[in-house]
């Protein structure tokens, strides 16, 4: 059990001096993680709002379907990125394989389908409130959609916390595609598998404590800032 | 307002991944997570890139992985260690021409209390036979790397049909070298390593080294360019450039100057005539 005790000074002891390979994992981490929610978002929160708010043959299908694509296995979305980015796949002259670019694009992947899932619900719930109202004023598509999203701001965080989480904790896809190279695509995850096969289970405890941290960090600093703006909206 | 949150997370959308792409003057190498776990990259390549200014990208799996890797043209150069596939992937032309770079050999730790009495045994098929004969635990890599490539031909020598008793006594990890230790420290199994991966593993648990020495347990590295005329993006220059420099006497030296713990892990032998 000493292991845990080790970890933690491990964890302290590389956050104090502010270890210069930490800070770059670190730094990759974040930037991976946070450009594929960005990505996400930008296709989910739309494509979520339709599937609530328009009806077209095959809705309930896409809609089973995107909810099922959430449990996407991470190694699967991992090969087949890998096979579409390989220099023998169909993708191969962009060159983005063993890159960060690579990993957004799987984790984008996998992202995607939690972000439009949770949107999709928060906007069919507020639906059945504006319904009257919206369409008294007759308002048009684009206005609906803009604004169910927008009054729904405070339930999306929690959709973008969702897919951030799951960004932030797999290992599979971004092995695959980013090659865990040291200094261009080694991330969190990834480091902290390295340490596992070295042996150095301290050391990989270790980094998995300032992942939590990390986690932590970026979920609270999303609840300062929905709790103030929460505040500043009933003003 | 929401428009200009669009226009924003669109904006971090387009720019991070930009700003995360390095463009500098690079190659991809497929190798092999011995290689890795020794910690020989992070001694030999910075030494490399020093004197040409070319930065080395390591990709490191099994060497059955590797060799896919190459063959679909997502590495420069492969530098694994197992010469049958090796010529095999030179014959077929997805490979310029194979080098030898430097060896060292692979051993048998198993638990302390070494149920199927191996320790000493210098012959690598007497102590197979004896563990398949009590029936003891061995954690084989199972994912069709090098380690694992050798380790079935032993078990062939030792005359033993070891993966028809997958899943009782012999138990496939499917993973990597370290993950694989990390196995057979937990379940008291036996299980052949490379020497280097090995020395520099630090979650030994109870194992110890209990059979070594036997001629065919040597483990041989070798290094060869992916062919520009089968993947014409190749680098070949670059690519060339970093198997001259591992073939040369300051390469050569630089491997044997490695050490953990003041043991040597891997032995320089390019341009060597063997048998």
């Amino acid at each position: 059990m000493h292991d845990f005790g080790n970890a933690f000074l491990t964890a302290l002891e590389m956050i104090v001096r502010l270890d210069a390979d930490l800070v770059e994992i670190v730094g990759l981490s974040l930037a991976v993680n946070l450009s594929a929610v960005a990505i996400s978002a930008v296709i989910g929160f739309p494509l979520g709002a339709a599937l609530a708010l328009f009806r077209f043959p095959g809705r309930t299908f896409a809609t089973v379907l995107v909810n099922a694509l959430m449990g996407l296995p991470p190694v699967v979305v991992g090969l087949v990125v890998y096979i579409m980015l390989s220099r023998a796949g169909p993708f191969g002259v962009f060159n983005l394989l063993f890159t960060p670019g690579a990993m957004i694009v799987a984790q984008v992947i996998l992202i995607t389908p939690i972000i439009a899932s949770l949107t999709r619900q928060s906007v069919e719930d507020l639906w059945i409130e504006y319904e009257e109202h919206l369409r008294s004023i007759g308002a048009g598509r684009r206005f609906t959609v803009m604004t169910l999203l927008w009054d729904a701001r405070f339930s999306l965080t929690t959709a973008l916390l969702a897919g951030f989480g799951r960004a932030a904790a797999e290992v599979g896809a971004v092995m695959i595609v980013g090659g865990n190279i040291d200094h261009v695509t080694r991330v969190m995850t990834t480091a902290i598998a390295l340490e596992v096969s070295k042996g150095d289970l301290a050391l990989a405890l270790g980094l998995g404590l300032i992942l939590l941290v990390l986690s932590l960090g970026v979920n609270a600093a999303v609840y300062l800032v929905r709790g103030r703006a929460r505040y500043r909206a009933a003003a | 307002m929401n428009r200009r949150l669009f226009t924003a997370a669109a904006a971090l959308a387009i720019c991070l991944p930009l700003a995360v792409q390095a463009g500098n003057r690079f190659i991809t190498v497929a190798s092999t997570t011995s290689t890795q776990n020794s910690g020989l990259y992070e001694f030999l390549l910075p030494q490399f890139t020093k004197k040409s200014g070319i930065e080395v990208r390591v990709v490191a799996v099994g060497t059955g992985q590797a060799i896919r890797l190459a063959r679909n043209g997502d590495a420069d150069v492969l530098l694994v260690h197992h010469k049958g596939s090796e010529e095999k992937f030179v014959e077929e032309g997805f490979g310029v021409k194979r080098l030898d770079v430097m060896y060292n050999d692979f051993v048998v730790v198993g638990p302390r209390s070494d149920p199927a009495g191996i320790k000493g045994e210098k012959d690598i098929a007497k102590a197979l036979s004896a563990i398949a004969e009590k029936k003891a635990p061995f954690v084989s890599r199972g994912d069709d790397s090098g380690t694992n490539k050798k380790e079935r031909e032993l078990w062939k020598d030792a005359g033993v049909d070891a993966r028809a008793a997958s899943g009782t006594w012999y138990r496939e990890s499917g993973s990597g070298m370290g993950a694989t230790l990390n196995a057979a420290s937990g379940m008291r199994g036996y299980t052949l390593t490379d020497r280097a991966t090995w020395l520099k593993f630090k979650n030994k648990g109870n194992l110890e080294i209990l059979s070594e020495g036997d001629p065919r347990l040597f483990n041989q590295y070798g290094v060869i360019l992916v062919n520009p005329e089968k993947h014409a993006h190749v680098k070949t220059a670059a690519g060339q450039a970093f198997i001259d420099w591992l073939v040369s006497k300051a390469g050569q030296a630089a491997i044997n100057s490695y050490k953990v713990n003041g043991q040597q892990l891997f032995f320089a032998n390019a341009g060597e005539k063997r048998s």
